[in-house]
């Protein structure tokens, strides 16, 4: 997901890029290069970029994926439950035979079923990693629109203008986020903005977190574009006469891409779990809309009957932050130019 | 009045002195050797209908503990019903709920009053005498003026304790300028007409309007005595000064748990309700609902003082254990669950299309949210069966395995023009996991006949005020369902049902009326029946409202809702109190040391 990969050529090589003379041997390839380069040798970090890219395939086929494996995400086959524990019937045929301890994992529930009202839970997983992803990507993008354009601004500008700016991500910053959204979750109407139910929710929490999450990407490309501009070339095209946009979009903002792309790939998993923290205390994502925090909550109660549904979307959310935050730090590595390989 | 699960309970006397005889009659001798092991005591619900494990052993220390902290231990500052079942150990009423299984528990009988109360022929004059040697724990005597203080503390002025009830305030008569005791140190009764006190043992009350139930209110523990030099306000909880047969080791600090220990000074002569049996009981606040329930399997633990049964966790353990079953309890605890259908929001302003709700919603679904069986037994009606008046012949929308009747369903739905379905939304506590499942349920039984209902949350802790229980909100936002429950604060018709149906009770915030059925003959009906004294009379009435909101279509019930509770084998006298809908704490003994 990341980079041009004309890389290629020097990919091919069996040397390592390397140093050689005491002169480190990058003069003819790009940072990108470079970078794609060491981000390959990383094991680790590429097994998380995978993950994340099936994760992604997985929320964009599950309808495909439901369909070939399982069942619609909202029937119920309360058949298999047993209505005093709510748990999954061993043998449905015997309503007194007992539990299943795997909670019902088979060929045909790849995942079990969720106690009480008897939901696949492949289903809900697959779905739920819909709303999760999409949160947690709208919510970045938010995040870094607004901290990159007022992060450029506050650091090539200067002055009382960087005051205001690096002020009003300290207000942000200290805003008890998770207290405001619960409270204004609670409150948020039937329908605004030609938005209706969970599709107005969604938008809601994306707003939410992106909108006071922004000074964490603002603070970084602040801070990059402050050492930016004193550069050669800043100087060269402010000397020939360039416009202050000309600079800051076709000067500065292309140099601050690799540290907002590392950064949000970061800003990702804490938004996933944002989302899961809000479902689990009931002010995110209205039933019966599938949701991991959702399903974690609801789990907790059944615990002692069907802990295959304290497990499944718990291991759900660990691997998918796991896996960014791998990324993330691979790619960190990787752009560092600090970092030799 | 209020509808979570531990509030307040209602309950019933009635056998006063032959109570006590009845528990001695089981004791067999020996009954019991420790804790943990060795033969079960009592059988699988036994404790719901009969005393297990009968004993006269005195002494040992029973041990109590509780989930959260203790409301408050002031009788005068509750509204949760164990620690109106709790108090008694140290706070006597005037009467109390009949200590027996069964449904004559819902009876009341006198504690410190002599006998029932004596009523004028205009029903607006109550008279009670208290009984002679009463005493406080200070050897000082309770005089009849120190229950009118309690009264007043509790529900006059603006600085009136705030957490329990204030049904005194809105019944008795010449009270209503009186602006309560903490307005005026150098007379607190200045004012106070409602209640004349003639001698140190009469209480004269003065009601506005005839209220054949309350008996009911004056069981409550605001009719505990207070001696008024004792009295500092909110701080008062931390040291009761003991009417009853245990007092406070030392003072309470909230939170941090409480000793009682006896009180020499009281005079069991005067006790038909207590026998009092443990030298010591002892309560620990906020213990982690699992740990309890652990506990209490282990034998380290006696009872769990919020009376609410075992947590889901170990619910689904317990039941399907069979060295457990022994040792539970399953009894109905006289909480509705129901789903109320709003009467106003269109379509459902049209009776046929509130019908076809009721036609078209599985009861068996919505059952499984709270257990099943074990969770609840599905009603037709709404007044539940240890309640006068209770009528199970009402059932105007039958179905097979009460899964819903699909073709009555569109029937209904035909006769309100609405043939394809219509869509509403469904409001629910989201922090209720059980509610929650119930309103996924009743979604999906509904989309069977096109009705499509979406699902809202709300926090429960501003539910009743401003969502739900608010109809300017309940109309702009279309919830046209709203799961909820309700605990009556006592067990008559009149206590279950007024809140919830009754037109007159409909407010614009706070509303429990959540249906807003607002229905002239249901509304007569209430005027009438607490004109009336003859409960065979008041039965007739109350089951005749029940069938008029079930035609009204204005409640879908779900369950009548029962609890899991664990019964250890050292604990002894145990039954389920219909009256407190936990077990009665005031009989229980320990064969611990």
């Amino acid at each position: 997901m990341t980079a041009p990969l004309d890389a290629s050529e020097s990919a091919d090589r069996a040397e390592p890029e390397a140093i050689t003379h005491g002169v480190r041997n990058t003069a003819n390839r790009s940072l990108r290069q470079i970078a794609w380069q060491r981000f390959r040798r990383d094991k680790v970090a590429l097994g998380g970029g995978i993950v994340v890219a099936l994760l992604v395939l997985i929320a964009l086929l599950a309808p495909l994926l439901t369909r070939w494996f399982g069942y619609p995400p909202n029937e119920f086959h309360q058949s298999l439950i047993d209505p005093l524990t709510g748990g999954v019937l061993r043998d449905p045929s015997d309503p007194m035979g007992g539990l299943d301890p795997m909670g019902g994992i088979s060929a045909d529930h790849l995942l079990g079923l969720e106690p009480v009202n008897g939901r696949d839970l492949f289903s809900r997983i697959v779905y739920g990693a819909q709303i999760s992803l999409l949160v947690a990507f709208g919510a970045t993008v938010l995040c870094v629109v607004i901290g990159t354009f007022l992060g450029v601004i506050a650091g090539y500008f200067g002055g009382w203008v960087d005051a205001v700016i690096s002020r009003a991500m300290d207000i942000f910053l200290a805003f008890p986020l998770l207290l405001f959204a619960i409270a204004l979750a609670g409150v948020i109407p039937d329908g605004a903005f030609g938005l209706q139910g969970n599709g107005l929710r969604v938008g809601v929490i994306i707003f939410i977190i992106g909108f006071f999450n922004w000074p964490y990407i603002g603070r970084i490309v602040r801070g990059q574009t402050l050492t930016l501009k004193e550069r050669e070339f800043v100087e060269a095209a402010r000397s020939l006469g360039a416009s202050n946009s000309y600079i800051l979009f076709r000067e500065l903002l292309p140099n601050l891409v690799t540290p907002i792309l590392v950064y949000s790939t970061l800003l990702i998993p804490t938004n996933i779990i944002f989302e899961a923290s809000l479902s689990f205390l009931g002010v995110g994502i209205n039933p019966p809309t599938p949701s991991w925090g959702g399903m974690l909550s609801n789990s907790l109660q059944y615990y002692t009957t069907s802990p295959h549904f304290v497990i499944i979307p718990g291991l759900a959310i660990f691997i998918t932050v796991l896996a960014f935050n791998l990324l993330g730090d691979g790619l960190r590595d990787a752009f560092d130019p600090r970092s030799t390989d | 009045m209020r509808t979570q699960r531990t509030s307040r309970k209602p309950a019933l006397g009635a056998v006063a002195v032959g109570a006590a005889a009845t528990l001695l009659l089981s004791a067999c001798g020996g009954g019991g050797g420790g804790g943990g092991g060795g033969e079960a005591v009592g059988s699988y619900d036994q404790g719901s209908t009969e005393v297990v494990n009968a004993s006269d052993q005195a002494g040992g220390t029973l041990r109590y503990a509780m989930s959260s902290d203790i409301e408050s231990l002031d009788p005068g500052n509750t509204y949760y019903g164990y620690v109106w079942n709790f108090s008694r150990y140290y706070a006597r009423t005037l009467y109390t709920y009949s200590p027996e299984p069964g449904t004559g528990a819902t009876q009341a009988v006198p504690d410190l009053a002599e006998d029932m109360p004596e009523v004028s022929d205009d029903g607006l004059t109550w008279t009670v005498r208290l009984r002679e040697g009463l005493v406080y724990e200070d050897g000082s005597p309770i005089v009849a003026e120190d229950i009118k203080y309690a009264i007043a503390r509790s529900n006059f002025g603006e600085q009136a304790l705030p957490n329990g009830p204030k049904y005194f305030a809105a019944l008795l008569a010449d009270s209503d300028d009186y602006e309560g005791p903490y307005a005026n140190e150098d007379d607190p009764l200045a004012g106070f007409d409602g209640i004349e006190t003639p001698d140190e043992r009469t209480l004269v009350f003065h009601l506005k309007e005839p209220f054949a139930d309350l008996a009911y209110v004056l069981l409550q523990p605001q009719t505990a005595p207070v001696p008024a030099d004792a009295d500092t306000g909110e701080q008062y909880q931390e040291h009761v000064v003991s009417s009853g047969p245990y007092k406070f080791e030392g003072d309470w600090k909230p939170g941090s748990g409480i000793t009682l220990v006896r009180n020499e000074e009281w005079d069991p002569e005067t006790d038909p309700i207590r026998p009092a049996l443990p030298d010591r009981i002892t309560v620990e606040e906020s213990i982690e609902q699992n740990e309890i329930d652990q506990r209490l399997v282990n034998g380290q633990l006696d009872v769990d003082l919020a009376g609410t049964g075992l947590g889901p966790a170990m619910k689904g353990q317990a039941i399907t254990d069979e060295a457990r079953r022994a040792n539970i309890d399953n009894p109905e605890t006289g909480a509705l669950r129901f789903v109320a259908v709003n009467t106003v929001v269109e379509p459902l302003d049209d009776v046929a299309c509130r019908q076809a709700v009721l036609f078209a919603a599985s009861q068996e679904g919505l059952q499984r949210a709270w257990g099943g069986e074990v969770g609840g037994s599905i009603p037709t009606q709404i007044i539940p069966p240890a309640i006068n008046g209770s009528d199970p012949s009402i059932d105007l929308y039958p179905s097979e395995g009460r899964t819903g009747d699909l073709d009555a369903a569109r029937e209904k739905l035909e006769e309100c023009g609405e043939g394809d379905g219509f869509s509403t939304n469904i409001g629910v506590r989201a922090d209720r996991p059980t509610e929650v499942n119930a309103a996924e349920s009743l979604q999906e039984s509904l989309a069977r006949v096109g009705i499509e209902a979406e699902i809202k949350q709300y926090p429960s802790d501003t539910f009743t005020n401003t969502q739900a229980g608010a109809p300017d909100f309940v109309h702009d936002n279309d919830l046209g369902l709203m799961i909820y429950g309700w605990i009556p604060d006592w067990p008559t018709g009149y206590g279950f049902m007024s809140s919830i149906v009754d037109g007159d009770n409909i407010r614009d915030a706070g509303n429990s009326n959540l249906a807003e059925l607002d229905d002239p003959e249901i509304n007569e009906l209430f005027d009438e029946v607490v004109r009336t004294e003859d409960p065979e009379e008041q039965g007739r009435i109350y089951s005749e409202i029940d069938r008029l909101v079930m035609e009204n279509a204005a409640i879908l019930p779900i369950v009548f809702e029962k609890s899991v509770l664990y019964r250890p084998q050292n604990v002894t006298n145990v039954y389920f109190h219909a009256g407190w809908s936990m077990y009665d704490y005031m009989p229980l003994g320990t064969t611990n040391e």
